[in-house]
């Protein structure tokens, strides 16, 4: 059997990833997509290993999908949310990460709204510590699940020119798809209103264009972002309404979409705002698949990083 | 063992395979990867050739279901596995090129009852090299070959590594 070149104990963003890792991670989650079919969806890969998911920001499908994934390896799994713990009484992160930490959690799943949390964390802790959102900064097993989806359906993601649409600034989302999808070769493209998309982007590799017919004219694959109402301390700008006639995908710029574009969304879709309703349901919205691969490419992440010695990552 | 040495001990245990199952009905064969893949569509074929009929084969990674995950310098390849066949009452013959600690094929084992529930599972296996850590035992081997410890047996095959060899490295 052969093993891996994956080194780490932490997955903490795509930024630090090589492209070799980004493909073994990718590959991975393909075995693990087809445990998933099976009539016994269960593995013993993590089996008496203890995964902490740690929320101190709401979250449906992100929790949910790595709640499943470590209970399809067998792992025991405790869920703790911000407004059901003792941080409302004033404990730090640090500390509700040590006790986490006392009690033997084998993996930290955190999402926070404070860039760096996960960062933190893993400094911290002998724990596995797996970044689930830190604020605007990186999201990376979303990135990773919006790959897995477009080489599932494109076959490939070099060379692929990929659309960006939506709240670009505020969204952690865009970063780490932004790192992962030019680390693997792919055009990217940021499209929004000026005030969400600012030319600094440009920086990352990707093209910035506020013209919004021109952004999704040849996209093979576009991929919606919601506003983040929660992360914006000023309007951004003037109305939902105008947002939505003015870089809303709705029926009339769809039609002049490729015609084997995919279209994405990380999700909570705003129905009506960001995406016209009917487009959200159509064919080549691959949404719904998109939390289907999450949950595969969440247990190939769990997997790779309760793998090997821990001394493999240096000793802490 | 040269690709000649290894064709011959295919074709007996083709022959054991029949020999011991009279309603090949049921009979289907599973690989476990790498080796025990291409091991496993030569012996369904060599089965085929003396029933006059074709057999199934599938194949297993049993990357998810070993105990040592945490033990090992860095996570294992994994693949998916492919059953394309329901295993409900079948005679399933599991196919690896080596039988060492018997680990393996434990592992491969449990990944067989999360795909269905066979009537039963032979072994068969190409070199046995002794040193068993489990109370697991062939149904059919090709040549048993006694080995120590640390020395490392080597199955070659032309579909993987282009020619039919086995070698044993210090």
């Amino acid at each position: 059997m052969t093993a891996t070149a994956w080194k780490h104990k932490d997955l903490l963003g795509i930024q630090e990833l090589s492209a070799t890792e980004i493909n073994l991670l990718l590959d991975t989650a393909t075995a693990f997509k087809q445990v998933g079919e099976r009539p016994i969806k269960k593995v013993p890969s993590l089996r008496g290993k203890t995964m902490v998911n740690l929320f101190i920001e709401p979250s449906t499908r992100t929790r949910t999908s790595f709640e499943l994934a470590a209970k399809r390896l067998s792992a025991d799994v405790i869920n703790i949310t911000a407004t059901a713990s003792s941080i409302v009484k004033g404990e730090t992160l640090k500390d509700t990460a040590l006790n986490l930490q006392a009690l033997n959690a084998d993996i930290i799943v955190i999402r926070h709204s404070a860039a760096g949390a996960a960062h933190f964390l893993a400094r911290l802790l002998k724990a596995s510590v797996i970044n689930a959102g830190d604020g605007a900064h990186e999201h990376p097993t979303q990135a990773l699940l919006d790959a897995f989806t477009i080489r599932e359906k494109k076959g490939r993601i070099k060379g692929l020119k990929v659309t960006i649409l939506g709240d670009i600034l505020y969204s952690r989302v865009a970063r780490s798809n932004i790192w992962l999808l030019t680390k693997l070769g792919a055009h990217v493209t940021l499209a929004g209103p000026s005030t969400l998309v600012p030319r600094v982007f440009e920086e990352f590799g990707c093209r910035v264009t506020y013209d919004v017919e021109e952004a999704i004219r040849d996209a093979d694959v576009i991929n919606l972002l919601r506003i983040q109402h929660e992360r914006q301390r000023q309007t951004m700008f003037p109305s939902i309404g105008e947002y939505t006639a003015m870089f809303g995908l709705n029926k009339e710029r769809f039609t002049r979409t490729k015609p084997d574009a995919l279209i994405m969304h990380p999700g909570p879709i705003n129905r009506g705002v960001e995406i016209d309703s009917e487009i959200a349901d159509c064919s080549r919205s691959v949404i719904l698949e998109q939390v289907t691969n999450g949950l595969a490419v969440r247990m190939a992440v769990l997997f790779l990083c309760s793998g090997g010695k821990p001394a493999a990552e240096g000793a802490k | 063992m040269d690709a000649a040495t290894l064709g011959r001990a295919l074709v007996r245990m083709a022959h054991e395979i029949v020999e011991r199952n009279p309603e090949p009905d049921s009979l289907a064969f599973i690989g476990i990867r790498t080796h025990g893949v291409p091991l496993a569509q030569r012996l369904a074929m060599e089965v085929g050739e003396i029933l006059k009929r074709k057999f199934s084969v599938g194949e297993i990674d049993i990357s998810m279901h070993r105990d040592d995950l945490a033990l090992r310098n860095a996570p294992p390849q994994v693949g998916p596995s492919q059953i394309a066949f329901d295993l409900t009452d079948k005679t399933l013959v599991l196919v690896d090129d080596v039988l060492f600690t018997g680990r393996t094929i434990r592992a491969a084992m449990d990944e067989i009852s999360d795909f269905g529930r066979p009537q039963r599972i032979q072994l068969a296996i190409l070199i046995d090299r002794g040193h068993r850590e489990l109370p697991i035992r062939p149904d059919y081997v090709g040549k048993n070959v006694p080995t120590a410890p640390d020395e490392r047996v080597r199955v070659r095959l032309a579909e993987i590594d282009g020619k039919d060899e086995v070698v044993i490295e210090r």
